[in-house]
């Protein structure tokens, strides 16, 4: 027996994918997926492996399918989200197939921990017609990984290794296979020994070819359920009367959700979920009569059962999300499936109950405790920009107010009734205000209580052309879209492009602290460094806006807040396009030999810098008082270990009680 | 065999690692394992917290309500937010260590870590409570809190393996410019429990 490891999903993944002979490996990182190419990436070098962070999914997806294209084995990472942004390749490479092999990696997030939606990517497998992949433990997705490339070498198909954050951020002991077991240095370089690509019409989209394809792609349907019905990753387990269907980590909740019960079950445990594998579901629906559906965001399964149902007129109930047995949405657990489980005991007439545990306290009974909310760390830069607009959008709003304020008296004199009233100070918020539209990335926690600079986020690249929409229709006010580096390289270019095209009145905040720091600090076409550490041409994002065509573009290194609020105010009041490249540092991997300290003479206890800031290295004995807070006047703040020292408080403070020192760590 | 482990902090305080060196040991120990950890945009001073999932079979990686068999406080507020996760008869140890949250947002409860450790005390008999941030300090470093935490927890005999083994762990695990410090801490928080 081999000795086993401890891995996190990801990193089973990445070891599958060396195991299975992976040649190329392409990614965008996003949470929870990144470490999977992160691991390909340690190997890179000595395995021989081509390897890369690309400039977004869809870049990724396409680099990936080049080299399948050539006979090449291939892998693709990437978040749900990610995927949506590759989904136009992917739609048509489904027609197309690959030659080589091309797996791509996608994490789910039921809950969600780190996303901006709950999507399904077994659902988009089968909007696609792609097959999809579910483990449920790290041994799962590595066995499952070396499957998938598998399947897709023979079947020329692509095929998504769908894992969720409990499979891709849980660890486990995985047993590895001869050629995974490697040490440092024990790797062998993988052979590069593909055909290359061959000219071939087959490669090239065109109606026709589509319409030549389509047949095949659905005969693959059928084919690949019939395979997948073989296959030892969906098991059947127990002989009970009632049966459970179940994929991913829902599985291993139902049962252990059942522990102790397991002769009223029969669990039937779907590894290869799409194509769903009917005829072993038909195996294991004999002599079921009542079938309780477990799985995590869409009712994926509970759909494809009723479907064969009602195809081979099957008389079986089924209890899942569509009959309210189960939550449609949020991650699962062992207390929610029993829960759920007891439920359909109860609608069956089964008088058995699965036992519930009794912690020492019920949630109920826990004292009120504060909220500890994600928020920027202590002498984060994006924290100085946000507070400098912030300002910098004050005093726009005082001196449009004094401008309005004669206006607005007339206006007011004509008004008749308490509604128009209201009307009229709706919109002469909107007038005076500026909007500041926020992006994906570490400073879209900028929305956090008290700086709550973040109005509108929707997903990578959305801030830029948001704030273009909303200067068509509120056109008084001021906008500011926020974007950091490393997506602006994803997906941020375009929206310029567009803002310059059709002359939208914004200003574009990019903050950029040199790394792609939310997911792990992965390196992007900004720094000058490639995947694997070496030097490569740095793109200058002053200059691509510049050459897009913003007349107003300044570069300002983020080190004093008077700096940046003059560099914001002036970007605002440039009419047409402008940007303003935010340059700093990511305190999470730079050092710092600076620390604050406060002047206990000087300092008032006003609490300003605690309440204005929401820094983590400044706290009141108490806790920050806010609205309603219980805070006692007079009470001084606190300088904590993790201040690194970016002098911002010693900048706001009205005593000037504030002193930045350079200190020896 | 089944035993389940819940370590609750702050972002930052070495969470993942001590659920990593607990996990190494059981396996060391023959058992199977499982955990899960938060990362991701959570760990940015937020709420953090990872299960450690030991036994003769493999879980999931989440502990079911009112089944874990030991709970590892990095901090008083967050033992308290993962409290429903212990069951009846297990063991609590925690960090009197406060950190007070970054902010008060509008409609949060005032932090109150006396209130809360008296709470700690009065549901949880036998509880373990000292403030391993100010004993990792004296060994050396006070970011080693989590390690002495894992020394408190090998000291009451309650874990699964032998202290020893998770001593192994550590010195593979920890680089060496770091390990006399921890090792330090670990040992001495083990004195102080047992």
């Amino acid at each position: 027996m081999t000795e086993k490891k401890l891995l996190m999903g990801n990193e089973a993944i990445a070891l599958g994918a060396i195991e299975a002979g992976v040649q190329v490996a392409t990614g965008y990182p996003g949470t929870p997926s990144t470490e999977a190419l992160e691991t390909v990436i340690r190997y890179a070098e000595r395995g021989g492996i081509y390897t890369e962070w690309s400039s977004n999914e869809k870049v990724a997806l396409e680099t990936a399918v080049g080299a399948a294209y050539s006979g090449a084995k291939a892998l693709v990472t990437m978040k749900q989200v990610g995927l949506n942004v590759a989904s136009d390749p992917l739609m048509s490479l489904s027609y197309i197939g690959v030659k080589g092999a091309l797996v791509i990696l996608v994490a789910d997030d039921p809950g969600p921990h780190s996303s901006q939606t709950e999507q399904d990517t077994r659902a988009f497998g089968h909007f696609a017609n792609l097959p999809v992949l579910d483990p449920a433990t790290p041994q799962e997705a590595y066995e499952l990984t070396k499957l998938a490339f598998e399947l897709s070498h023979e079947y020329e198909i692509p095929v998504i290794l769908r894992t969720t954050t409990r499979v891709s951020h849980g660890s486990g002991d995985v047993e590895l296979g001869t050629k995974a077991e490697m040490e440092a240095g024990q790797i062998e370089p993988v052979a590069w020994d593909f055909e290359g690509f061959t000219k071939d019409r087959r490669w090239t989209i065109f109606p026709r070819l589509t319409a030549e394809r389509h047949p095949w792609l659905e005969g693959l349907q059928v084919q690949l359920s019939e395979r997948f019905s073989t296959l030892p990753y969906n098991t059947v387990s127990g002989k009970g009367k009632i049966g459970i269907l179940a994929s991913g980590v829902s599985a291993l909740y139902a049962k252990e959700a059942i522990r102790g019960f397991e002769e009223i079950f029969t669990l039937f445990r779907i590894g290869t979920v799409h194509p769903f594998p009917e005829k072993a579901a038909l195996d294991f629906l004999k002599g079921i009569e009542n079938l309780i559906v477990v799985e995590e965001l869409d009712p994926y399964l509970e759909e494809e059962v009723f479907k064969l149902i009602g195809k081979k007129h099957l008389a079986v109930d089924v209890y899942g999300k569509k009959n309210g047995y189960f939550p449609v949405s949020g991650e699962y657990s062992v207390g929610l499936v029993l829960d759920g489980i007891d439920k359909v005991l109860e609608a069956v007439g089964e008088p058995s109950r699965l036992p519930h545990a009794s912690p020492v306290v019920l949630r109920e009974e826990l004292p009120p405790l504060p909220i500890r909310a994600p928020t920027l760390c202590a002498g984060c830069m994006h924290r100085t920009v946000f507070y400098a607009f912030k300002r910098a959008a004050k005093q726009f709003r005082k001196e449009a107010q004094v401008g309005q304020k004669e206006q607005t008296e007339q206006a007011m004199q004509a008004t008749q009734t308490a509604q128009e009233e209201q009307a009229m100070q709706a919109v002469q918020t909107s007038q005076t205000d500026t909007i500041f539209s926020g992006d994906i990335g570490c400073y879209t926690l900028g929305n956090a209580h008290p700086l709550n600079m973040v109005d509108t986020c929707l997903c990578m690249g959305a801030g830029v052309s948001i704030a273009g929409g909303l200067s068509r229709t509120n056109p008084e006010a001021k906008h500011v879209a926020f974007i950091g580096d490393s997506t602006f390289f994803h997906s941020g270019i375009p929206a310029v492009v567009n803002a310059v095209y059709n002359e939208a009145d914004i200003t574009l905040a990019v903050l950029d602290n040199r790394t792609t720091a939310m997911t792990g600090h992965q390196p992007h076409p900004g720094i000058g460094v490639t995947a694997l550490g070496s030097s490569s041409k740095a793109i200058d994002i002053a200059n691509v806006v510049r050459s897009c065509g913003v007349e107003f573009v300044k570069t300002v290194e983020v080190e004093s807040l008077a700096e940046c609020v003059e560099a914001a105010k002036t970007a605002m009041e440039f009419k047409g396009p402008s940007a303003v490249v935010f340059k700093g540092k990511c305190v999470g991997i730079t050092k710092s030999d600076k620390h604050c300290v406060i002047d206990p003479e000087l300092c008032t206890g006003c609490g300003f810098c605690v309440k204005q800031l929401g820094c983590p290295a400044l706290a009141l004995p108490g806790g920050e008082g806010g609205e309603g807070g219980e805070e006692e006047e007079g009470e001084k703040a606190r300088i904590l270990d993790n201040c690194s020292g970016c002098g911002l408080c010693a900048e706001i403070c009205p005593s000037e009680a504030i002193k930045t020192e350079e200190v020896l760590k | 065999m089944k035993f389940d482990i819940l370590i609750a902090g702050v972002g930052g305080q070495g969470v993942v690692l001590a659920s990593r060196l607990l996990a190494l040991a059981a396996m060391k120990a023959g058992f199977h394992v499982s955990t899960a950890e938060t990362i991701g945009m959570s760990q940015r001073e937020g709420s953090v917290s990872s299960h450690i999932r030991i036994g003769d079979e493999v879980s999931g990686s989440l502990i079911p309500v009112g089944q874990a068999d030991l709970l590892l406080g990095l901090e008083p507020a967050e033992t308290v937010r993962n409290l429903a996760f212990l069951k009846k008869g297990g063991q609590v140890i925690v960090n009197t260590h406060e950190i007070p949250p970054a902010s008060k947002p509008p409609g949060s409860p005032a932090y109150d870590p006396e209130g809360l450790l008296s709470f700690l005390k009065a549901s949880c008999p036998g509880l373990l409570c000292l403030d391993f941030t100010k004993l990792a300090g004296e060994a050396g470093t006070p970011k080693a809190a989590n390690v002495a935490m894992l020394g408190a927890a090998a000291g009451t005999g309650v874990l699964p393996f032998s202290k020893e083994t998770l001593q192994k762990v550590l010195e593979a695990e920890i680089p060496e410019k770091y390990r006399a410090v921890n090792s330090t801490a670990f040992e001495s928080a083990m004195e102080r429990i047992s």
